[in-house]
């Protein structure tokens, strides 16, 4: 079943075309990794499906229904919800706060406080820290688990990644392991390869704004993905825009 | 001295009550409402034309007021705020200036110069007072003030640490693109902030008419202490403008001590004294923009 459906989207900055015509779908369950360099425009696609950035053109469906017109916080309600690249908590709050915000949009699910605690077991010792305190890994870990207490759909995670620690990678990778186990449809940009195989079903490589491959990641291979990260075989179909 | 600081410590919870509004839609909204002392006066002849026309007592009339403050702070951060920020951050600061003069100026064309009091409309209390011990007398106007003033500060604090819609207007004053993605909708997260600032000048408006009189031009003083005791109180934080308040009436209240025109002087030298402080010693982010503003920060 078809959950997410994005139609010949464009974004611009100004001048610059950010996201050109993009169509893919995302069915229910699935986990789905966006590959891609600096400027693909995988960060521009996953903020304007979050409602942060409005298309110039297309149309986003979810769940049958055109979203295109909604604000951010609408789409949140509908559930899909974004964990941003840098994390975005808010300092001045503490982690629980944090993790309360999230539950505000009242979807109604199985996320509480109390369950972000306990696939999170490092935050509940900073429970009344405020967020600015926090190491990478917990500030991550919070941002997650924020995003989680609206009780998604659709999740997408924007270079999680980013700026910590293998090790503390390793962490937030193996406490998104059983996040997976739930069902919940994911989404996620990451630029390091070997996780993103692991962890995901199907691959979608972007290059310069437009979706070069689109394949399940048993039908592909290292070398194949990398050949369509640095687009050394312009020109050549490779399963993009369906 | 002992009657001359508690007198002080009862004005200085009429001052942190008239800059309650102004020190929350500072904390929350980081806007500087200039037509925070304009609000309060009209509040002031609201409840005087309903005891004049109506008999009703000012308590009855804040009733009406208060919801009718909100209304006007929503409507006010709606329609001229939230437009007037996507030009710049002083942006909002002017229009409410430009409101101000609006204000001070259709009061003044429909109640002219007369001077106005609610004293007539509570009775007694206008000029009752307790005895404390030591044979110090305070008035029941101002210790109901500041009464009013701690329970306001306090409340408001309440609210915004434990309720959702309070967590919901701090994370949209830290961060209102992030609010949105977390499911806020900081818009109206906004305006239910810049509602609860105004509506609570009707408390103050009531606290000023019954204290003193006022007139239609009366509001820039009462903006200038309110600013003065939000910005000794640590300009951001509730119940540091109830200390800001005290030791800007203490400060005046020296002032006058050492000479009999110093009241006003004495306010104003703590005022600036506090102010060079933080801008040159306390690091914090209202220091950043202020030193931003003056240019001295990228």
């Amino acid at each position: 079943m078809t959950l997410l459906s994005i139609e010949n989207l464009d974004v611009r900055y100004g001048q610059f075309n950010a996201v050109r015509s993009v169509s893919l779908k995302v069915g229910a369950g699935e986990v789905v990794a966006m590959i891609g360099a600096n400027g693909a425009g995988k960060t521009t696609l996953l903020r304007t499906l979050a409602g942060a950035i409005r298309p110039a053109s297309g149309r986003i469906l979810f769940k049958g229904k055109d979203v295109t017109g909604l604000s951010a916080h609408q789409r949140v309600k509908s559930g899909m919800v974004l964990v941003p690249e840098g994390r975005r908590l808010f300092a001045r709050m503490t982690v629980e706060e944090n993790l309360q915000l999230g539950g505000l949009v009242k979807r109604g699910g199985d996320w509480s406080v109390d369950r972000i605690f306990s696939i999170f077991p490092n935050l509940v010792k900073r429970r009344h820290a405020k967020t600015g305190t926090l190491s990478g890994g917990e500030q991550q870990a919070t941002a997650i688990g924020r995003a989680l207490m609206t009780n998604p759909d659709i999740i997408f995670f924007d270079e999680i990644s980013l700026g910590l620690s293998p090790l503390v990678i390793d962490q937030v990778y193996a406490s998104l392991a059983e996040l997976l186990k739930s069902g919940v449809t994911v989404v996620l940009v990451e630029q390091d390869l070997k996780r993103a195989m692991a962890v995901a079903g199907r691959a979608i490589c972007m290059l310069e704004g437009q979706v070069v491959l689109d394949r399940p990641m048993a039908h592909t291979s290292r070398d194949e993905i990398t050949e369509a990260y640095f687009g050394l075989k312009r020109g050549q179909n490779l399963g993009g825009a369906h | 001295m002992l009657n001359q600081i508690a007198q002080a410590i009862v004005l200085g919870g009429y001052y942190a009550l008239i800059a309650c509004g102004l020190s929350f839609m500072l904390s929350v909204m980081r806007v500087i409402n200039l037509a925070h002392g304009s609000l309060l006066v009209l509040g002031g002849y609201f409840l005087w034309y309903l005891g004049e026309n109506y008999e009703v007592s000012p308590f009855v009339g804040l009733l009406a007021l208060v919801p009718l403050l909100a209304l006007i702070g929503w409507a006010l951060q709606r329609f001229l705020l939230a437009r007037s920020a996507r030009g710049g951050e002083l942006l909002p600061i002017l229009t409410t200036f430009g409101l101000s003069i609006v204000l001070d100026n259709l009061l003044f064309e429909q109640f002219g110069a007369d001077t106005r009091s609610l004293a007539p409309y509570i009775g007694d209390m206008a000029w009752d007072s307790y005895e404390l011990p030591a044979g110090i007398f305070v008035g029941k106007v101002g210790v109901l003030t500041l009464v009013a003033a701690i329970v306001l500060l306090g409340g408001l604090q309440l609210f915004l640490s434990r309720t959702g819609t309070g967590k919901a207007i701090r994370a949209t004053a830290e961060d209102a693109d992030t609010a949105g993605i977390v499911g806020i909708d900081a818009r109206k997260a906004s305006a239910i902030a810049s509602a609860i600032a105004v509506g609570s000048i009707g408390i103050a408006s009531a606290a000023l008419g019954m204290r003193a009189t006022f007139d239609a031009y009366a509001g820039g003083a009462q903006l200038l202490f309110a600013f003065e005791a939000t910005i000794i109180g640590g300009a951001g934080s509730l119940w540091g403008t109830l200390i800001g308040g005290i030791v800007l009436a203490l400060a005046q209240t020296a002032g006058a001590a050492i000479h009999p025109q110093g009241f006003l002087i004495g306010g104003h030298l703590a005022f600036i004294l506090v102010l060079f402080a933080r801008f040159f010693f306390l690091p914090g982010e209202f220091t950043y923009r202020l030193r931003r503003i003056a240019g001295l920060a990228k």
